[in-house]
């Protein structure tokens, strides 16, 4: 079993539901990145998910694309991103993911990539531009080197295709809660109560579900959850915050944003 | 018209469909409907009406006597599509889908554009056909072609200048697949060139096809035979697909010109086939300019249509299998060209064609006088006179 399956073992045992907080890699610095992510352990989240920036991120909406640009500005490359991660895989067992694009990958090679990314403690990949249908090179390397492929599905997807999604998909299955980009806030609609709803009842518990995009407070959290949402990511909010916030105040803050959060998965 | 579609929308191993799985359905939508009315009598015949009555198809195929003459050496055929209305071939592309996009009910379309010659043309269109149209540019480029953004804005169309990345072409690509995300029940994207997820490369392709067809046939009028060879430029490559294709499986030399900028060797160029490595970017896999670590360049042009890091995918696969020559031109060259063009015939061709026209010039003096090049003149230079003017300026000073 992957970190990620007994994570999510591991958290139903306890009747809650898990907390998945994502990160920029080098934003706003390879310094502040680490700290972070030691707030957001500390505030008890219980997966990891790490991105890493690339040039064209069409998926992500402005709060990323701004976190992603800061990051390539000040230098970020593949030996920094291992260099955290060594670092953080050495401190703690916490399921990490690497949400990046494809691209990412492709030009380095699938096998090559996710050998190495497996050695240095990664355990599941997000590729949002990545469907199903260009997967199966890319699934081969990671099934090899024992990395959960961690698939989106959209309000729009079809029951038919959820499934073919959920098979291809080991780890959670991402359900992306609007039509948008990352980082949108606003009320949430009615097609998104009824895709949590969908999602859950075709997947039929062969895969947790969990469910991002616009996904930013305690009360976001907290009616996905009581929706059925078996993990709520978080990913803007926390960018937002280390916006806002003095380098040496990012661990304690991000620590306490997360606990609100952690709180609002045990209901 | 003879279509061959690529398999699970790949040309041998380039193009498929790396995209957000929101926009699934939707390109599942588009392909659907595309199979279903390009067969359509009736739409066929309405999209002919409007090539032919709004657009200005069929168009002239010259002979460049004077340019001929000048060179000594092959006869020099252009094919006029800078007198298409708005200037540029785009105008082809923009009526199919925006016709399209009318049948499949689209109540708004939307469509990046870098020097805003595929902006106007989605915006004559979708005026012609009472469609709502957004536009979106790179801000540096609404700064580069102005007028062009004002032209865009009198046919009713709204532009969003995009500050995100580079500010060119590439993110307004990004920015308009944005929305398309975010607006997908309701929008049309009226992609500009052969690139993208499947099915846009067949999609604008197809389109575009007129350009060869045409060529074709009027060569057998004028000339009595088929061309030995023919030249277009190539950015994204709708232009220069749309006159290949028809003739792939004909004895015809193929060649199209990148933007080679600065040079190849420097970092200011837009020469994807010649340099470029593969890799996936606008939900396609294809040649791209990019670092080792696969982050995608910026690139440089001296005309703004051709400054885009990665090309259609059918053209990196006729690269691969040897099919069509892919060459480059110096912006030095390219103006050469451009005033040589002017001068010999009184045709200002779009800085984009003139990279066609430089390799035209480069081969035809090799070659005998029996022979005949064909060069796709996709657009005219109304646009790029003031770039010109600037170029020719400095120049003046840098050789003082």
């Amino acid at each position: 079993m992957s970190r990620i399956q007994d994570k999510f073992k591991e958290i139903y045992s306890k009747n809650e539901k898990a907390l998945i907080g994502y990160l920029m890699t080098g934003y706003p610095n390879e310094k502040d990145t680490i700290s972070a992510i030691h707030g957001l352990i500390k505030g008890g989240v219980d997966i990891i998910e790490l991105g890493f920036p690339f040039s064209d991120p069409l998926a992500d909406g402005p709060v990323i694309q701004n976190a992603s640009t800061v990051s390539l500005n000040k230098g970020t490359k593949l030996d920094k991103f291992f260099k955290i991660l060594k670092q953080v895989r050495h401190e703690t067992k916490i399921p990490l993911v690497l949400m990046t694009y494809t691209n990412i990958l492709y030009s380095h090679g699938y096998k090559k990539f996710l050998s190495k990314a497996k050695s240095l403690g990664i355990d599941g990949i997000i590729l949002p531009d990545m469907s199903i249908e260009e997967s199966s090179e890319y699934i081969k390397a990671a099934r090899k080197n024992h990395i959960d492929t961690i698939f989106l599905v959209s309000p729009n997807t079809s029951k038919e295709r959820i499934k073919k999604i959920a098979k291809a998909a080991t780890g959670f299955l991402y359900l992306v809660s609007m039509y948008g980009t990352t980082g949108m806030q606003g009320k949430i609609q009615k097609y998104t109560i009824d895709a949590v709803k969908n999602t859950k009842k075709i997947v039929n518990g062969e895969i947790p579900v969990g469910v991002g995009f616009g996904v930013s407070s305690a009360s976001d959290v907290k009616r996905f959850v009581s929706l059925g949402a078996d993990a709520v990511i978080v990913g803007s909010a926390f960018l937002r915050l280390i916006e806002n916030t003095r380098s040496n105040k990012i661990e304690s803050r991000l620590a306490s944003f997360t606990r609100k959060l952690k709180q609002a998965t045990k209901s | 018209m003879k279509t061959v579609l690529p398999k699970n929308g790949r040309f041998g191993e380039f193009g498929g469909k790396y995209v957000p799985e929101t926009l699934v359905p939707a390109i599942e939508e588009l392909e659907e409907n595309y199979l279903r009315f390009k067969n359509d009598t009736s739409f066929k015949k309405e999209l002919d009406y409007y090539l032919k009555n709004y657009a200005g198809r069929p168009t002239p195929l010259y002979f460049a006597e004077n340019l001929t003459r000048k060179i000594g050496g092959a006869k020099i055929y252009l094919k006029r599509e800078d007198l298409l209305h708005g200037g540029a071939h785009k105008i082809n592309n923009t009526l199919g889908q925006a016709l399209l996009a009318k049948k499949m009910k689209k109540k708004r379309v939307i469509a990046e554009t870098g020097a805003g010659q595929h902006g106007v043309a989605t915006a004559m269109a979708c005026s012609c056909l009472g469609i709502k149209s957004e536009v979106y540019m790179g801000y540096k480029d609404t700064i580069r072609q102005k007028l062009n953004v004002f032209r865009m804005n009198l046919l009713g169309s709204k532009v969003h200048p995009v500050k995100s990345g580079s500010q060119t072409l590439k993110d307004a690509i990004n920015e308009a697949i944005r929305d398309w995300i975010t607006n997908v029940e309701t929008t049309y994207y009226l992609l500009g060139s052969a690139v993208g997820p499947h099915p846009y490369p067949m999609m604008v392709r197809d389109f575009q096809a007129v350009i060869g067809q045409e060529i074709k046939k009027q060569m057998k009028q004028i000339a009595k035979k088929m061309p030995d060879t023919v030249i277009a430029c190539v950015g994204g490559g709708s232009n220069a697909i749309g006159t290949f294709y028809p003739m792939l499986e004909d004895n015809v030399e193929m060649i199209g010109v990148e933007a080679a900028g600065h040079g190849l060797k420097t970092d200011y160029h837009s020469a994807t086939l010649n340099v470029g490595s593969k890799g996936v970017l606008h939900g396609m896999m294809t040649y791209l300019l990019q670092d080792k670590e696969g982050q995608i360049k910026e690139t440089h042009s001296i005309s703004a249509g051709l400054d885009y890091p990665g090309v259609g995918p059918e053209h990196s696969y006729l690269k691969d299998t040897r099919r069509v020559k892919y060459r480059s031109a110096t912006d030095d060259e390219v103006i050469d060209a451009f005033l040589l063009l002017t001068q010999s015939e009184g045709i200002i061709p779009a800085l984009e064609s003139a990279h066609a026209i430089a390799e035209a010039i480069k081969i035809a003096k090799t070659r005998s006088k029996s022979e005949s090049l064909v060069v796709t003149l996709s657009g005219r230079g109304d646009k790029d006179v003031e770039v010109v003017e600037e170029y020719l300026k400095k120049n003046v000073k840098n050789s003082r």
